[in-house]
Order: C-alpha cells, then structure tokens, then sequence
C-alpha cells in the first residue's frame, strides 16, 4: 500500500475537503493506484538535473509601481455569499 | 450551404459584401443551437439577448466600412472564460451562480474586433477530464455518435463546433484539453506556446501547463482567431512579450522541403489500427508533397503522464484553495464555524474529479513528500523539455496521433481514473515541454468515428504548424465531412 486511510483522511483535513466514508474508501484506492503508478519516475537518475517550474525562461515581470483602477467595493462584493455592510460575513473565526 | 455551416473566413466575405447581416448569422446560430443543442449539450449558457445586441452593434460597425476579421462572427467560449456580466461556471457546482465583474484579455480581444458571444460552453470541471464527463452540467455527447464522448475537457467547444452551433469557439489546453477534442469531433484546434496567449480572465487550473487556443472548422480559421488573441499582456506575468506573426499571412508555405520527424515512442503496439492506418496515410501524403520524413525519439515519453499528474494536481491543490465559500460561488448552509463552512463549502462544491485531483496534488506536496513526488517530477519534466529541444535540432515539425483510439463510448472509462488519464500520453508532453501542437482532421474509423492527427512545433513556431497543415488540408477533404446532425 503506497497511500493508507488514515492518511488519506489525513490529506483531506489539509485541503479543506469533508469526505463521506465511501469517498474515502473510494479515493484511497484510487490514489493508491496512481502514487503506484506514478512511482516508475523512481527508475529515472535526476540527480544534478535542475527541476523546471517554468517552460518559458523569463527573468521577473514587473511593472511600474503605480496605482490603478479597481473593480470597486460592489463589484467585489457582488458574487458574495454574504455580506454586511462592505464586507464579506463569515461565521466567527474565533473558536 | 446554411449561415451556420460557414467559416469565419467565409462568413466574413458575407458579410462584408453586405450579402448577409450578423443579425441573421447570428439568429441562425441562436436557431440553430435551439434545434440541435438539447441532444449534445456543448452550451452551459446561451446568451441570446446580449448576442443580439453584439450582432446590431456589429452591423453598425460594418454599415461604416470598419469591419475585422471577427466582426460580427457568432463565437462560443468555454465556461472557463471570465466573461464580465455573463455567469462563468467552469463547469462547477461552486461556481454555479458565479457572474464576473470583467472580461479576461482573450475575450476583451474578441469583442475589440466585435465578435458575436452566444453564449458559454460546457467542459470538465475545472478543465479536470478527457472527456467531458466531470460536468456539474451533464456529459456532452459527440455530434458524430451521440453515445460517444466528444473528448476533454474543451469538450463543448469542439461539439459545438461538429454540431456547427458556433463558428469558432475558444478552449484552453492543460494537457491535451484542445486537440483530443478536437480530434474526436473532426475539427482544428490549436494549443499554443506557453505564454503567447495571455491568461488573464481565465479561471486556474494548472498554471505552468494552461493556455487558450483556438478550435475552428479549417486552419484557416484556426490561423485567424489565433492571430486575433495572441499577444502581450503585461496583466500576465508568464505572457512573453515577443511579436506575434501574421499566421494568416505564412499559410502557404508548408510542405516542400520540410523536415518531419516521427516520434518511435508514439508509434507503438496498442495503437488502435485505424488511427494507425490514418497517420500512415498523413505520412505518405507528406511525402508525396516532398517533405522529408525521418524517424526521432523523445526517450523520455513514457514518464510524461506521471509528471503531469504530479505537477498538475500539485498546481491545481493550490490555485483551488481560493474556493473557500468567502468571497464568491457556493457557500454551505448550516455551518458552525469557519473550518467546517471551508471543508463542507468545497465538499459540496467540487466533483469526484476535482476532488481527486485536490487530494492527489495535497499530498504530493505534503510535509515529507514534496521532493519525493513535487520536485522529482519537475526534474523529469526537464528531461522532458530536452527531448524536445533535441528532436527540434533535426527536424523542423513532429507528426504524431492525438489519441490512441478513437472516440470512447460515455461512461467506458470513469470506473478507472489511470485508464482516464493514460489516454492523454500523446498530447501531455507538449504542455510540459512548453511549447507549440495542432490537431487536423485525418480521417474516419470504420465505426465513422473522427481520427485527428497531431503536429508539434518549436516553441512559437506556431506559423510552422499552421502551414504544414493547411498543406494536409489543401489535399484532403476529411474537415468538409459533416456530423450528421
């Protein structure tokens, strides 16, 4: 078993996901069929190969500090779930 | 010959010799999705009254002798485009009531030229699938046999495109989300450099492998809507600021003296025989135009699906933490507290698919894991990137399958996840290696299931791949055949 319940559970809690019992029987399967899968890339020698994050070799893309336009409090507000006043209302965040 | 089966090249001749409006052209498409569109599916959202609009502001335009080669053109985009005004999906429960405050820049370049928008297409869940089938909004079938998946996840741009209930449309490719569709329902979509369309307005998935193209129903068109959405854009920091050719203007000179190389690795035992007997036939025509084909190898090929798997999920873990129920989409009702509003928003919110996908890119980028899996695929992708550049010393294109069979029947492969994934092995390597394919209409399988043909190009030698071809399309006639719809 490359991946167990436990910590299949264990990644859910770490991604904000609930999962039902049978997603979690399901998934840990599945995931474990993939990582198994997956785990030919350890018959490959990387050493001293330099990983790549980008496909395009770019140098950093800035631009001028200068304020612009936004899209407004009501725009921004307006795909809200909840809102008061201008803000976003959120259960307490506090425990 | 109906409004809704031209061109955009054709339309365009039409409407500027004033022998149809885009009022018309666009009311027959409106029709014509009406007619056709419950039995595929490819629209989330038709947008009729805002189309109307576009199409009597596109007259006016015409009326004054300002006319582009998208004016007045009745477009479609997939549900992945941030559409100001217009709900925007990404074919999400999460995302299901989401209506955007702006445009992104592919579609602001669009309605610049003053194309049609009727409306939103549908696709996979957050672009996560090959075949359309992890929808919120329902599986779209394939025009060509409606029993069929019409490929993933731009899966209703290139239905609708079959179905001829748009004129052009939009997609994005992740890893392979353009072509395979494309291929599966006959028409010409295009997966451009990384960076030579920008990605702003365009909802995440994976970052480093996402880019918009087009799919059109020749490559002229493909040459057209490309030109108009290519391009710089200082709102995407990974846009490459490098000019972008006249596409149109290249499209002749494919062919002659072209040096074509065939990838050994993707010419293997399993490969369906129909698309076996479709790539000989390409490569026969090929030489018959006096390219010079000779065999390669990207000896890193069979590494490719593990890398993006790795990589794309890890990417797709972080960019999907924004669904959160706080500040847009779904929100759970009775909640207590703010941990279980997040974990019970996004259980309700995200798929099978896109779950999976979540859970996979957690935990290769965990405590413990994150160099074993995260960083030893980017070093595999590198290996990857070399193969290409390698190959691209000696030839000037690679010709390759798409997919390794034809269009598979809905439902034949969502049991098994790995099978899923292991059908994108041809079209993968592209979007890890960064750089340019196409897929071209070649032919039918004796089920008369479309086959499409893939060539790849140097990074930004998009000009390249659009002429080779149009050079296969000059002296072929499988992107006139019509679904039978």
């Amino acid at each position: 078993m490359k991946i167990t319940r436990a910590e299949v559970e264990h990644v859910a809690r770490l991604a904000r996901l609930e999962l039902t019992d049978a997603e979690l029987d399901t998934f840990t399967g599945q995931m474990d069929g993939i990582l198994a899968y997956v785990e030919k890339l350890n018959a490959l020698d990387t050493d001293g190969i330099v990983p790549t994050s980008h496909a395009v070799p770019m140098e950093n893309a800035f631009r001028a500090d200068e304020p612009t336009g936004s899209i407004g409090v009501e725009n921004a507000l307006a795909n809200a779930p909840q809102r008061a006043e201008s803000f976003f209302r959120v259960p307490k965040v506090i425990e | 010959m109906e409004i809704f089966d031209l061109t955009i090249h054709e339309l365009h001749d039409k409407l500027k010799a004033k022998e149809v409006s885009s009022v018309e052209a666009t009311r027959a498409m409106l029709d014509r999705i009406e007619a056709v569109d419950g039995q595929v599916n490819a629209y989330i959202t038709v947008t009729p009254e805002q189309a109307l609009v576009e199409a009597e502001a596109a007259d006016r335009r015409i009326a004054a002798g300002d006319i582009a080669p998208l004016t007045g053109i009745p477009m479609g985009l997939k549900d992945i485009f941030i559409t100001k005004g217009i709900r925007t999906t990404c074919g999400s429960r999460i995302l299901e009531n989401f209506v955007p405050p702006y445009d992104g820049t592919a579609v602001a370049k669009l309605k610049e030229q003053g194309a049609v928008i009727v409306g939103k297409l549908n696709q996979d869940e957050f672009a996560m699938g090959s075949s359309n089938e992890s929808s919120y909004f329902g599986p779209v079938k394939n025009p060509w046999n409606l029993e069929c998946t019409p490929g993933g996840s731009s899966g209703g741009s290139a239905a609708a495109i079959a179905a001829r209930t748009a004129t052009a449309t939009l997609g994005t490719d992740t890893g392979g989300s353009i072509r395979q569709p494309a291929s599966h329902c006959s028409c010409v979509g295009v997966k451009p450099t990384y960076g030579r369309v920008s990605r702003y307005g365009v909802i995440a998935y994976a970052s480093s492998l996402d880019q918009v193209g087009p799919l059109t129903r020749d490559v002229t068109d493909a040459a057209l809507l490309l030109g108009a959405v290519a391009g710089y854009d200082p709102k995407d920091s990974t846009s490459v600021n490098t000019p972008v050719p006249d596409y149109l203007a290249g499209l002749k000179s494919g062919g002659k003296g072209l040096k074509i190389g065939l990838p050994k690795q993707y010419f293997i035992e399993g490969l369906d025989p129909d698309v076996k007997r479709a790539m000989d036939e390409a490569i026969a025509l090929y030489k018959s135009l006096g390219a010079e084909l000779r065999e390669v190898s990207l000896p890193h090929t069979e590494y490719a699906v593990a890398t993006y798997y790795l990589i794309a999920t890890a990417e797709a873990s972080s960019n999907l933490a924004r669904y959160d129920g706080v500040r847009f989409g779904h929100r759970a009702d009775e909640i207590r507290g703010l941990k279980e509003m997040y974990a019970k928003t996004r259980a309700e919110g995200f798929g099978s698919e896109v779950k999976r996908r979540i859970m996979l890119g957690t935990y290769a980028l965990s405590s413990g894991y994150y160099d074993a899996y995260y960083v030893k695929a980017q070093k595999v992708r590198t290996l990857i990137m070399q193969d290409f550049l390698n190959a691209f010393n000696e030839v000037d294109v690679l010709l390759t399958p798409i997919a390794p069979t034809p269009p598979f029947k809905i439902g034949e492969k969502l049991a098994d996840p790995l099978q899923m994934y292991l059908s994108d092995i041809f079209t993968i390597p592209v979007n890890l290696a960064g750089t340019c394919g196409i897929s071209i209409p070649a032919g039918f399988s004796a089920a008369g299931l479309p086959i499409g043909l893939q060539l790849i190009g140097k990074p930004f030698g998009e000009a390249t791949i659009l002429s080779t071809a149009y050079a296969f399309e000059q002296e072929t006639q499988w992107h006139l055949k019509k679904a039978p719809l």
